[in-house]
């Protein structure tokens, strides 16, 4: 165990620090979850990306510097230190690039992951349906083949950004034959393609976060499709616990959370009831805990072992921590729990987190299938 | 950054679990229970376990905290009655920091009992056993000579005395080694607890995937494996914070205290809530008093507050963060 920064490490820190303070915009941008808020956030992403600092961790030929993983972590904590805006660019990057790295052709990554990284081309997730949430496999829209590549047609619902997005990527049942898991093909496609309509609409906390997708049949090329056809729910599944992916989402932000409720406390605490230090405390705790246990697994990622359940444990903690984290915010501030504000905002958010990326109740079944080896329930 | 045990580390610890569990069975637990003083700390001192803090001149395999978090761990897992963490993490070292080198000696290879504490009482004391007590920034020893009054404990299998300390001679030891002894005994006790939370979840699991009611083993239902997975779920994201403060003990990092704090706070917690969810699934048979359950929940009532408890060690985290006191 060495818990100190390599030279290498340390350089890099100071230079992501550097840019970020030079570069960070002094006034927070309008929500990227907004039209107008979300042009501000393309803009923000290209500066990124001039930098080479907006997929840190791919390699160099598209638009990354071949980073660490611990090196990734080190971006994460000083991008949310510095108060950066949220990556509206994050679907792609995070849950698409990684499955391409594993599935995608040379010619699919060399045409779509430099786009992504400059931000020209911005990803929307299309994978519930009105009748697929949890139940992921129980997916309806269809794919039908053509001559040189395939008809879409059905609905996609709950797509964040997918409003402001060029791109969609999902699962579409390929052979019409198929239940569950099998027969679902992962495909790729331009949302202004004929025959795809974009429906925005909005989300709890009043930003227009939402969209659905109607899919008319639309045609797409045989090269729209990852992996191999009719293996679509493998090539979702391994890449959706992806270690750079939700599941294990950067410390940093709740560092960076924890860090400003403190501040939060030490500002307003004097005035409010003395059993709100003791959640404070345990907010900062909790993160820090969850920054040591990441250290742990990008070692062992970092050693060659791969990522099993250990994701859906993640997943659980930081979701139902950022929760935790915000429900002490909202207490501090009291009646001023009642005003637009940063907090509210970021409230209402990690009340998102235990649903998306697979909701609680689906990891807790994860884990107490593969960690604990219990029966399958039902 | 490297956040792993080495292979060393881990092969030690593999060779101490497999010995303990051997030699510490949940018969012997239950046996502390009848005041059968079981053979624990000759077996312990064998494994090199009491000794594991001290420099090789009095006996010892002068480990660091962190090359022996994990001995106990496994010392929790099994639930060992004796007080191991009193005696290696905090006893033992503060006696060779004040020149004590026959007692510490003493300590590695079995041949004296010991106790710590930083209050009137100790845990598992006995005529001979020689108790260390931390006050402030002091630390006296007392050799406790006639059997003394046991309290009415509800861990029976982890007796406590309430002692006179007027006849303790003070330690030569400063306030800086003081204070590292009581992290320490937080630290170590803190992967005593994350061991007992685990074991008492291994057995929870076990128990669910046999007993059946409507027709089916209860380890099926959503309701109880919820239950064990949010409790798993706080004691994995524990022990980070335990070997990360047993790394900053060893190193003196300038924040090591608090992050034994940190630790300490976490797995009090952790520990507590995976005894509850261990209750709960296995229902009224873990509620028999023959059955082993009860003997590791106990545990980790009485381990929770050893050492400070959990409102205690964030009262610590909240002052460092300068976290003002409300009203």
């Amino acid at each position: 165990m060495d818990l100190n920064w390599t030279p290498e490490e340390q350089a890099f820190r100071a230079e992501v620090r550097g840019w970020l303070e030079a570069n960070v915009p002094p006034e927070p941008l309008p929500s990227g979850d907004t039209a107008k808020g979300f042009a501000l956030h393309v803009e923000w992403e290209k500066k990124l990306h001039s930098a080479r600092l907006s997929v840190v961790s791919w390699p160099e030929a598209y638009g990354g510097r071949g980073a660490s993983l611990m090196e990734w972590l080190i971006f994460e904590e000083e991008y949310y230190r510095a108060g950066a805006p949220n990556r509206v660019s994050q679907n792609g990057i995070f849950l698409l690039a990684p499955t391409l790295f594993e599935y995608g052709t040379d010619a699919q990554k060399a045409s779509i992951l430099p786009k992504m990284a400059a931000a020209d081309e911005l990803w929307a997730q299309a994978w519930s349906e009105p009748g697929a949430g949890s139940d992921l496999a129980g997916v309806a829209a269809k794919a039908r083949r053509v001559d040189g590549g395939w008809r879409l047609s059905g609905q996609k619902t709950w797509c964040t950004r997918a409003s402001f997005c060029t791109h969609a990527f999902g699962l579409f049942r390929s052979d019409p034959e198929s239940k569950r898991h099998r027969g679902l093909t992962y495909f790729m496609v331009p949302l202004e393609t004929e025959g795809v309509t974009v429906r925005g609409f909005g989300r709890l906390d009043g930003d227009e976060g939402f969209a659905e997708l109607f899919f008319d049949d639309a045609f797409v090329p045989d090269d729209a499709v990852i992996g191999e056809v009719d293996q679509g729910w493998r090539v979702a599944m391994t890449t959706a616990s992806s270690e750079r992916g939700l599941t294990l989402r950067s410390p940093g932000r709740f560092l960076a959370t924890a860090d400003r409720l403190a501040e939060l406390h030490r500002m307003r605490g004097d005035a409010r009831p003395s059993g709100l230090r003791d959640r404070v405390a345990q907010a900062h705790i909790e993160a820090e805990a969850y920054r040591m246990a990441t250290f742990g697994v990008a070692t062992k990622i970092a050693d060659g072992t791969a990522l099993g359940a250990e994701s859906s444990l993640n997943k659980l903690f930081w979701s139902e921590m950022d929760v935790r984290t915000h429900e002490v915010a909202m207490d501090l501030l009291g009646e001023d729990a009642l005003l637009e504000n940063d907090w509210t905002k970021g409230f209402q958010f990690a009340l998102a987190g235990p649903i998306y990326a697979g909701t609680n109740e689906i990891q807790r079944n994860v884990v107490a299938r593969r960690v604990l080896g219990l029966p399958r329930s039902g | 950054m490297r956040f792993a045990f080495t292979e060393e580390q881990i092969a030690l610890r593999d060779g101490f679990r497999q010995a303990l569990l051997r030699a510490c069975p949940p018969e012997a637990v239950r046996a502390a229970w009848d005041g059968t003083p079981g053979p624990h700390w000759t077996t312990l001192a064998e494994l090199g376990a009491l000794g594991a803090l001290l420099p090789e001149e009095v006996g010892g395999l002068s480990l660091g905290l962190l090359d022996a978090v994990q001995l106990f761990e496994a010392a929790g897992e099994v639930a060992v009655p004796i007080p191991l963490v009193d005696a290696a993490a905090v006893a033992g070292p503060l006696l060779v920091a004040g020149g004590e080198f026959d007692l510490a000696r003493a300590l590695a290879e079995g041949s004296i009992r010991f106790a710590a504490t930083r209050t009137e009482r100790i845990a598992y004391g006995a005529a001979g056993t020689v108790a260390v007590r931390l006050m402030g920034g002091c630390a006296s020893v007392l050799r406790i000579e006639d059997e003394p009054d046991l309290e009415d404990v509800v861990d029976q299998g982890r007796p406590i005395a309430r002692l006179d300390w007027s006849a303790a001679k003070d330690l030569d030891v400063s306030a800086a080694e003081v204070f590292g002894a009581a992290d320490r005994g937080a630290v170590a006790t803190s992967a005593v607890l994350v061991g007992l939370g685990k074991r008492l979840l291994d057995m929870t699991v076990e128990y669910v995937k046999l007993r059946q009611q409507f027709g089916k083993p209860i380890g099926a239902f959503q309701a109880v494996q919820h239950q064990i997975v949010d409790a798993l779920v706080n004691i994995e994201f524990a022990k980070p914070l335990v070997y990360r403060a047993a790394h900053s003990l060893d190193h003196r990092h300038p924040e090591a205290s608090i992050h034994a704090s940190m630790a300490k706070a976490m797995a009090s917690d952790a520990a507590y809530g995976a005894a509850k969810a261990a209750l709960q699934c296995h229902g009224a048979m873990g509620y028999s008093f023959e059955y082993d359950l009860h003997l590791w929940m106990k545990r980790v009532w009485a381990l929770g507050r050893a050492w400070g408890d959990a409102h205690e060690h964030r009262a610590r985290v909240a002052d460092h963060l300068n976290l003002p006191k409300g009203v």
